[in-house]
């Protein structure tokens, strides 16, 4: 298998490089038959990574543990389902695993786009194939997943039991495809550049890719969220850790993207900007897989120290010149087409929401290096960590969710006065209400307090556009109001969809709110000793202990705390926390203990319990007790947000609206002759 | 007969065997109520009802747990000493803070040593602020979970905010300036006559004001 395994890949090194060279000269211009040989040579290179991938699974499957990769993240007693995710799990299959679906996203991208953009292809087929080289030399020169050893081990180690975790066997592939994804609209950017084709047509190929990335990233962040609430034990979901905000830095510039995009379509400006968003996320996707594998900022998601870093830092670097360079000597040619009109215009909006994004992006980058450059300036370490971020970020992040609400409200080109007062009325005053419910209640934290505020206002725009919109389509076409909603949606998917989004970033924004509120207390407990915890929405919660347990399942010791709830003096439940020894076929102790929270969560609180351990071998346990608000809101959030992106992307809908905007030339005519009278 | 006697010294001793079980049962049940009762003071003081009535056993196996706890002390819940440890880094390689890392990584020996001098530096009457001094006076700069923002540190904390500051006032005042004279044209436009004048509007509309018109119609529906 490893035989097969080295030889795919070297063949995968060799078709790659003939696509990307022969694609970038160009030689393929005036010779079709060319032009279709690099073109399919993105199949053959899929093909050569899916030979690959299955040499992998296959030794993995197996327990081939004389293959280096499986002996060290596998065991045999590891159940199915985790053995097959191994295959991600580490440094070297995980680069396996990106250049195969990397591989099979460029083979779609030239079966998927519309041929149309034929004279693009070849190019794209370049760029994919040149990233996917760079992977596959990487593999190849310095973490080679089918690398043997020198004996046989009787069993493997076992994977990390931190990664024995169905959140984790979903949410880095998720990441991945994310990451792997803003590929494709970047190789249409730079073929768009280096073919000179720089009308929408390119920005119109990549729409339902920039969509796919972003959709992955999203659920990605929100699944990694998910992973470390569940696993870690810390008792929140975000850290501001190194390799988490490497995974948000790409999110925020494909978000602006997404917005600015739009301004392009309809104006034909910002041609420039956003083919340096799409290069500056293509980085940044290279910059997170650097600061994940290079190990140069310590982050507990990172993998372990090795020298790919070098590999990704140099192609950091060779990506960034080719993609700027590209940009800068097509400069001239990117002139706007049209100017802003105004500062009271959506485009102005969007524009000012880009800025925010970027600005954000830029300032969790910032922070993030920010202990490399002082210890280059000043030479002594410093820690940047959440209070850093959350000062520097939360202000940032209020401002972005008050332009949430104000884009929407809007129009394009120039709101007059009188449109800006209409639109603006319920908002508001939706916003202001919650604030004056907020501090009647009792609220006096400025953070939470501006937060719920806002997303008032928000939710104010959102209820409003569906509103109107709904009623518009009652009046028109006599429809029930779940008939009018439903097709205002299906027929205008791209705007409610976007709405959609927004609502599920503003229910995130109030679910991290919550944090701000949550209560922990550590507790000693005996069998039968209680401890007790009020919540922020008054509960009163009481745990008592009701001993510990041991016992053996799958492949580890199992140590069980076990704590009976009570809410308000009612019953409600049992909640088990436990500390895991995971053993390898022989019994023998694979990691240190982990521990496994227990939680049960609620729409107005989780209850989260930690067992931290027990005193002197006996049943008398320790336990971390946290009630943490609004957090399934979080999860809820986030399943919003991706059901709006999966409207925005759903196919279909198009034709119709295209119809009703065709323009009838009498009608047209007239309403021309109006036009140049009003100018 | 000894037939049907049989049965009855089974069912006698089977009568006794259950009721020397059942005061065996009853005597056991009101020894551990006992005992309970006595461990069923929590650390708050507040009296709960028993839920699980064994003694405190001991683990099958208690190398499978990880190192042994002590157990909870009063300045561990200190709302005070808690705000304190979440501002300093723990010194064990990890990313979190001392607090956070106690209650967490309950395999780290790092934070439970750091926890101790927080304690210990807090009893003495010391002040947040003085604390911190402490650990960064110890440990270096690097202790704190953020820098001060003095110095360097400064522009960590101000030039994201800065630059975004200076993005949003040059973008305000170039589309303002722009907005300025495109308003200044129409002005001079309006006070000139158009080029067609006497002759009357053109019945047809250009190529330019028809793409122009299109444009405008698709905005209006998006």
């Amino acid at each position: 298998m490893t035989l097969l395994g080295n030889f795919s890949l070297w063949a995968a090194v060799l078709v790659g490089l003939w696509c990307a060279v022969i694609g970038l000269s160009g030689r393929w211009r005036d010779r079709p038959d060319l032009a279709a040989t690099v073109t399919r040579s993105t199949y053959a290179l899929f093909v050569c990574l899916a030979a690959a991938s299955l040499a992998l699974w296959r030794g993995l499957v197996s327990h081939d543990f004389n293959i280096e990769y499986v002996a060290a993240y596998t065991s045999r007693n590891l159940p199915p389902y985790y053995v097959v995710s191994a295959f991600w799990a580490g440094q070297k299959g995980s680069l396996l695993f990106w250049a195969v679906v990397l591989s099979l996203f460029g083979t779609l991208a030239q079966a998927l786009t519309p041929r149309r953009y034929a004279d693009l292809l070849p190019y794209v087929a370049a760029v994919t194939s040149s990233v996917v080289v760079f992977f596959v030399s990487v593999m190849l020169f310095s973490a080679n997943p089918f690398e043997r050893l020198p004996f046989t081990p009787p069993d493997g180690r076992g994977l990390n039991p931190q990664l024995q975790n169905v959140g984790m066997v979903i949410h880095p592939p998720m990441l991945y495809l994310g990451y792997i994804s803003i590929t494709v609209p970047f190789a249409f950017a730079a073929a768009a550049l280096l073919s000179r084709k720089l009308d929408t047509g390119w920005i119109h190929a990549i729409r339902k890719w920039t969509l796919v990335s972003w959709l992955f990233l999203s659920i990605g962040i929100t699944l990694g969220m998910w992973w470390a609430y569940v696993e870690l034990g810390w008792g929140g979901y975000w850290a501001w850790d190194p390799v988490e905000n490497a995974s948000l830095l790409p999110w925020l510039t494909m978000t602006a993207f997404l917005h600015s995009v739009m301004i392009q379509e309809k104006r034909r400006m910002l041609k420039r900007w956003n083919l340096g968003l799409i290069v500056g996320t293509f980085l940044l996707s290279i910059f997170g897989t650097f600061i994940t594998r290079s190990g140069v900022i310590s982050s507990v998601h990172s993998f372990t120290q090795s020298n790919v870093g070098y590999f990704f830092l140099a192609f950091l670097v060779i990506a960034g010149t080719f993609g700027f360079t590209l940009l800068y000597t097509r400069w001239p040619l990117l002139d706007a087409e049209s100017q802003l009109d105004s500062v009271a215009s959506r485009e102005a909006a969007f524009l000012f929401n880009n800025l925010l994004l970027v600005g954000i992006a830029f300032s969790v980058l910032w922070g993030t290096l920010f202990p490399i450059l002082s210890e280059l300036v000043r030479g002594s370490k410093i820690t940047v960590g959440p209070p850093f971020f959350n000062r520097v970020n939360v202000p940032l992040g209020l401002l972005l969710l008050g332009l949430t609400g104000v884009g929407p409200l809007i129009a394009w080109r120039k709101a007059s006065t009188a449109n800006l007062k209409r639109q603006f009325r319920w908002p508001a005053l939706a916003g202001l209400i919650t604030l004056a419910i907020l501090l009647a209640a009792g609220m006096r934290d400025l953070y939470p307090i501006t937060a719920l505020a806002l997303a008032g206002f928000v939710a104010g725009t959102v209820v409003q556009e569906f509103q109107r919109g709904a009623r518009a389509r009652m009046r028109m076409h006599q429809e029930s109001l779940p008939l009018a909603l439903t097709r205002l949606i299906v027929r205008n998917r791209r705007r409610y969809g976007g709405y959609i989004v927004h609502v599920g970033i503003l229910i995130y924004c109030v679910a991290f709110t919550g944090m701000a509120f949550k209560q922990e207390r550590e507790a000693t407990l005996k069998p039968g000793q209680s401890v007790q915890l009020r919540s922020p929405f008054g509960h009163t919660y009481t745990f008592t202990h009701l001993g510990v347990s041991q016992f053996e399942s799958l492949n580890r010791i199992v140590t069980a705390g076990t704590v009976e709830l009570r809410k308000d003096g009612k019953p409600a439940g049992i909640i088990t926390s436990e500390k895991r020894q995971h053993v390898d076929s022989f019994k023998r102790p694979t990691f240190e203990p982990s521990t496994e929270v227990g939680i049960r969560s609620g729409l107005q609180e989780d209850v989260y319990v930690v067992l931290a351990g027990v005193v002197n071998g006996t049943e008398e346990a320790v336990y971390r007790f946290n009630l943490n608000p609004l957090v399934w809101w979080v999860w809820f959030g986030g399943a919003v947000l991706v059901f709006g992106g999966l409207v925005i992307m759903w196919p279909g809908g198009g034709p119709v609206i295209r119809t009703r905007r065709s323009v009838q030339p009498g009608y047209a005519a007239t309403l021309a002759g109006a036009a140049a009278e009003a100018e | 007969m000894s037939g049907r006697r049989a049965p009855d010294i089974g069912a006698s001793q089977t009568r006794r065997a259950f009721l020397g079980l059942g005061v065996g049962m009853a005597v056991a049940a009101v020894g551990i109520a006992r005992r309970a009762g006595a461990q069923g003071q929590g650390p708050d003081g507040d009296q709960e009802p028993l839920a699980g009535q064994g003694a405190t056993g001991s683990l099958r196996d208690p190398t499978v747990v990880g190192r042994s706890r002590t157990p909870t002390q009063t300045g561990d819940n200190d709302e005070a000493i808690k705000q304190i440890e979440k501002r300093i880094h723990c010194t064990c390689g990890c990313n979190l803070d001392v607090f956070t890392c106690r209650t967490t990584d309950f395999s780290c020996t790092y934070s439970p040593e750091l926890h101790r001098e927080v304690v210990a530096l807090f009893d003495q009457g010391k002040s947040a602020q003085q604390i911190l001094d402490a650990f960064v006076a110890k440990y270096g700069e690097k202790v704190l979970m953020a820098p001060e923002p003095k110095d360097f540190n400064l522009v960590g904390y101000l030039l994201p905010g800065i630059a975004i500051t200076i993005g949003a006032a040059v973008l305000a005042l170039v589309i303002g300036r722009r907005e300025r004279r495109r308003s200044l044209a129409m002005t001079a436009a309006a006070g000139t006559p158009p080029p067609s004048a006497g002759v009357g509007p053109s019945s047809q509309p250009t190529p330019d004001e028809l793409d122009r018109l299109r444009r405008a119609l698709a905005e209006v529906d998006d």
